[in-house]
């Protein structure tokens, strides 16, 4: 699966377009790691904890995307967006999308 | 020591506010070190926000790369940064923050990039998370979480 975020895939060519698929996930740390992050906050810095649960919420909700292009039988998804929102404290709400596209 | 006592709040107070300051500090200027290091070492490959055309045949691969950051601020600087919305004006401690996880997040997207040979990443686009928040909007924890995307080109060998 080819992933992009511009209108087409640099070097290849496009020969059919499926539509727009779409990745969410809304992923939380276990409490210890809010304690940690709300200890940290006392000297600032970076909260690591929060970062790698970042990277794991976007990770699941492109997995997801990339399977639903997949399943549509497209081969690349391109000009994929991500946003964000928040649902919970804690908690990482991402969600991506794109259009899944057949290249050759 | 009585006084102590009595004051025990004030105290921890200012025992935090002592701590997040001289933490806080030493913790910024080395990142910003580390920054500027990294930043220096990465200057090669560019990033660009545009949409490039590339000629037929020079790009090998494409692929998207990200890259995030989470970093929070310190408890002098949240002081600080409450203080100043009582007489409103610019929020220095906020503006080092965003700054902070901006530059880490796509320092992180480049190294990204770099890990694959890539030459150049265009179409860099930056987000803002919001993991410290609850859903009425108010902040538990004051932090920045910056997402960078991008699509890196590894062209061909010429």
């Amino acid at each position: 699966m080819i992933l992009t975020n511009v209108s087409n895939v640099p070097g290849k060519k496009i020969v059919e377009h499926f539509g727009i698929v779409q990745g969410s996930t809304v992923r939380a740390k276990h409490i210890g790691r809010d304690f940690m992050a709300g200890l940290k906050n006392l000297v600032g810095g970076e909260l690591k904890g929060y970062t790698e649960l970042l990277q794991d919420s976007r990770e699941e909700a492109m997995n997801r995307m990339s399977e639903q292009a997949r399943q549509m039988g497209a081969n690349a998804v391109v000009n994929i967006r991500f946003a964000t929102s928040s649902v919970a404290q804690g908690a990482a709400e991402l969600f991506v999308y794109g259009t899944a596209v057949q290249v050759e | 020591m009585e006084v102590i006592l009595q004051n025990f709040d004030l105290v921890i107070f200012l025992f935090l506010l002592c701590l997040g300051y001289v933490a806080g500090s030493i913790a910024e200027k080395r990142h910003y070190k580390s920054i500027l290091q990294r930043e220096d070492e990465l200057l090669k490959l560019p990033v660009v926000t545009a949409e490039a055309r590339f000629s037929d045949g020079r790009v090998q691969k494409a692929e998207l790369v990200t890259g995030s950051a989470v970093i929070s601020i310190d408890y002098f600087k949240r002081l600080l940064a409450i203080l100043r919305n009582i007489f409103g004006g610019r929020v220095g401690a906020y503006e080092t923050l965003v700054d902070r996880a901006r530059r880490e997040a796509i320092l992180r997207m480049k190294q990204a990039a770099r890990d694959q040979g890539a030459g150049m990443i265009v179409n860099m686009r930056l987000e803002t998370a919001a993991i410290g928040n609850n859903a009425n909007g108010k902040r538990q924890i004051a932090s920045v979480e910056a997402i960078a995307y991008g699509t890196a080109i590894v062209f061909n060998p010429k």
